[in-house]
């Protein structure tokens, strides 16, 4: 723990300090990436159910132009990322594992970068909060730092929940190792994010709003705090530089010392949590009337020549960003994401998606040879120690491996583990405690269905 | 050039703290060299010898064991090196080879390999070893020979050597012989306890050698066991517990009756206390995972140590509360697991713990 956090106090217990390998790519601008030949929309790449298709094979879109609507209140409608023709709506590969369908654009050679599609809102002004959900679910805002939860869900009020959010928590931690997409938006788009911010605020009905960021972005800390000076409704605050800060239930403990109980929301204790990409984007596409087309990718790892951040239009293959960045082919590991919650690819045809922060190549050289030997728990107590659910991963790895699942959610707590990765990262017996949970999770709700 | 690439699939986190239960294994043992090196300082070839065959018995035990189940060799963790060079901190440096043997297969064949090997042993390998030979041969255990004496580099103690399954010659004869002061063979709890005879706090703490037998010197415990407390490979918690509660109590006895009971400095730095709290207790494997469960595992130890010292019929108390600290260790887990987070805040009361 910084002397920092110890006077501020503006930390979480527990956690863990991987090294932050971000020199790489923190000083690298956003840069915007050509067009692909070929793009690949998933429907399903935001939690909810998946948008449905409103445009056929063989049909001329343009940039910006709905090509799916949402298929519910828990969905969001897409977006056309490049003028093109509609090839084909098929099952194609997706980082979480299971293909799913797709609209997949090929991209007309001289698809420009200009928007040519949006409805600009002649009333942004006084619209009513729900107006403002419905024009935040209109331009397809999702959780842009990889949950991918559709973002005016969480800022609705529930018809039958009585708790007022007071405080909009603006996620700007960027924990995750490598990472620093999030960095740069706050370095290059603050006034976005404060446009953002001010159409959150309204749109979730709190009084204010804080903005989390870790204590090794001082700059990024800097130039928001500069933005915010006439927003007395809007804090800057540091938070120690530990992962996972960026969890939304560490950050919320650490900048208002409010706990979450076990399978609650934020909104339970008066919470909502947006990232700051979210937040940028929203503050660019609301006012403007577009939808959510590209995001910030940082891209880095030994595998790569060129790491740095670039905005990727969603769609975009694995193959195409990692080229651009100087990935030559070779025997390496893909993972979407950080190295500490990211999945790993096994196509290079996956594409990027809403929720896909980084994509990190770790070549030959950076792999172990062969894999780590697994000893057995030596009761070293590390991921006691580092579990900042509180939860006890020693016990309940022994468990899983004794096949006790149903103990395991009953008398430990299991439910409340969100895969952070902190207890596998520092057991000495190379224990791989995530997967035996996530083993156990899937049994558990098999038995419950 | 862009080649099919070979891609790698592998479940995350995709990064590792560069610790392993080797390298920490490594580290425990560095920290023991010292303590290892001045037994062997002040006892010479017959230290040496022993040190050689309860190495020797350990680890041959634990491949015996390993090829018996099937596996894979398990030498490599260090760990087995680890209980034979606490075991032989425990005994007598004058203790028959065979006898030392009989410890090393004891305490790797009973006290690990029989409760499934490394992780699953309930009670620290050493002191089963320990527990056995005080058991199965009390005179040899407890009678010390005389430290620094002359010529220990070149000449072994004249019961290092005896056959096995023998009653080994006394060694008292020739300990007033080879002693410069007069040597008694009792250890500084001895003198206290039989005699109330008081050993100079000073020689317990810098081990200054004397006619009679100090244990480890107590700072160079302290300074071996902060090392590895430092590279958070010890919970300090333990040591600090035991010895705080060992204190603690043997200074309330002090206080209420100082003629009839020793000073809690005196109970601290003499005997196995030390050893004992910073390199057996904290045997991570027997020791509970939780924070408050280890302190209160740690203040176990203590005062049973005290109780045993100062009521019972031994000298020393340490190796049985150990022990038995480590059979309570499933208890104290239980009742300490730690609250999740968020559970105080639950509408619904507290969930878990005892109930």
């Amino acid at each position: 723990m910084g002397i920092f956090s110890i006077i501020s106090g503006r930390t979480f217990r527990h956690g863990i300090h991987p090294p932050q390998h971000k020199a790489a790519t923190a000083g690298k601008p956003i840069r915007r990436l050509d067009f692909p030949p070929r793009l690949i929309v998933h429907l399903n790449q935001f939690i909810g159910r998946p948008a449905r298709p409103i445009v056929r094979k063989g049909q001329e879109v343009v940039r910006g132009e709905p090509i799916a609507e949402p298929a519910g209140f828990v969905s969001v409608p897409l977006y056309a990322p490049a003028t093109g023709v509609v090839r084909d709506i098929k099952l194609m590969p997706t980082a979480r594992g299971p293909r799913a369908q797709a609209i997949i654009i090929d991209v007309h050679e001289a698809s420009t970068q200009q928007v040519l599609y949006s409805t600009p809102p002649n009333n942004l002004a006084e619209m009513s909060r729900e107006e403002l959900v419905a024009a935040i679910q209109r331009a397809g805002l999702t959780g842009l730092g990889g949950a991918a939860f559709p973002t005016h869900v969480k800022y609705a009020q529930p018809p039958d929940d009585e708790t007022q959010v007071d405080t909009l928590v603006v996620n700007g931690a960027e924990c995750e190792p490598y990472l620093t997409a999030d960095h740069r938006v706050m370095l290059e788009e603050p006034q976005d994010i404060v446009t953002g911010i001010e159409i959150a605020l309204r749109a979730c009905g709190a009084k204010r709003a804080i903005i989390g960021i870790e204590d090794n972005k001082r700059d990024a800390y800097e130039v928001l705090k500069e933005h915010v000076k006439d927003h007395p409704e809007i804090e800057v605050a540091l938070v120690e530089a530990k992962y996972p800060q960026g969890a939304e239930k560490m950050l919320i403990k650490a900048l208002l010392g409010r706990e979450i109980a076990p399978g609650a929301l934020p909104r339970s204790v008066g919470v909502v949590v947006s990232n700051v990409g979210t937040l940028a984007q929203m503050g660019r596409l609301v006012p403007r009337g577009e939808g959510l087309i590209e995001r910030v990718v940082t891209v880095a790892g030994e595998g790569v020549k060129r790491p740095g951040n670039y905005r990727v239009p969603i769609g975009t293959p694995a193959r195409f960003v990692l080229r651009e960045a100087g990935f030559e082919g070779a025997h390496a590991e893909i993972i979407f994401g950080g190295p500490m919650m990211g999945n790993d690819v096994a196509s290079l045809d996956t594409p990027v998606t809403m929720g896909v922060s980084g994509i990190l190549v770790r070549d030959d050289k950076a792999l172990p040879r062969t894999e780590k030997r697994i000893w057995p728990c030596i009761k070293c107590a590390r991921c006691v120690e580092a579990c900042p659910m509180y939860l006890n991963p020693s016990m309940l790895g022994q468990l899983a491996q004794a096949g006790q699942y149903e103990v395991m959610e009953e008398r430990y707590n299991l439910l409340s583990c969100f895969e952070c990765g902190c207890c596998a990262y520092v057991c000495p017996s190379n224990i791989p405690l995530v997967q035996l949970f996530r083993v156990a999770k899937a049994i558990n709700s098999e038995k419950g269905d | 050039m862009f080649r099919k690439p070979q891609i790698e699939l592998r479940a995350s986190p995709h990064v590792h703290a560069p610790q392993d239960v080797v390298s920490i294994m490594r580290n425990v043992v560095l920290a023991i060299l010292p303590i290892e090196a001045w037994f062997i300082w002040q006892f010479g070839l017959s230290a040496i010898l022993l040190l050689a065959v309860v190495l020797a018995a350990c680890l041959l035990s634990e491949r015996l064991v390993a090829w018996a189940r099937g596996q894979s060799s398990p030498l490599g963790d260090y760990s087995a090196v680890i209980t034979a060079m606490l075991l032989v901190l425990t005994v007598p440096p004058s203790l028959p080879l065979w006898m030392g043997a009989v410890a090393g297969v004891v305490a790797i064949g009973l006290g690990k390999a029989f409760f499934g090997g490394l992780g699953y042993n309930v009670f620290n390998p050493a002191l089963v070893g320990r527990a056995f030979v005080q058991a199965a041969f009390p005179v040899s255990v407890n009678t010390w020979p005389p430290a620094m004496f002359e010529g220990r580099f070149s000449s072994l103690m004249p019961s290092t050597l005896a056959a096995p399954f023998t009653h080994p010659a006394d060694i008292s004869a020739w300990g007033l012989k080879v002693a410069a002061d007069a040597y008694s063979g009792a250890t500084p709890l001895a003198l206290q306890k039989f005699q109330s005879q008081q050993v100079p706090l000073l020689e317990l703490f810098a081990g200054s050698h004397a006619a009679y037998v100090t244990g480890p010197p107590a700072l160079l415990i302290l300074v071996c066991g902060l090392y590895l407390a430092l590279r958070r490979m010890l919970d300090w918690r333990i040591p600090l517990s035991v010895m705080a509660a060992a204190a603690a109590l043997s200074g309330a006895l002090w206080l209420y009756k100082p003629e009839a009971y020793p000073d809690p400095l005196f109970v601290l730095t003499s005997g196995g206390l030390m050893l004992g709290a910073w390199f057996m207790a904290t045997d991570m494997v027997g020791s509970p995972v939780t924070r408050t469960g280890a302190i209160i595992f740690g203040l176990l130890i203590g005062v049973i140590t005290v109780i045993i010292r100062l009521f019972g019929g031994m000298t020393e108390g340490v190796m049985y509360a150990i022990l038995l600290g480590n059979a309570a260790t499933p208890l104290i887990e239980f009742y300490t697991q730690p609250k999740t987070f968020g559970a105080r805040h639950a509408r619904r009361g507290g969930k878990g713990g005892a109930s």
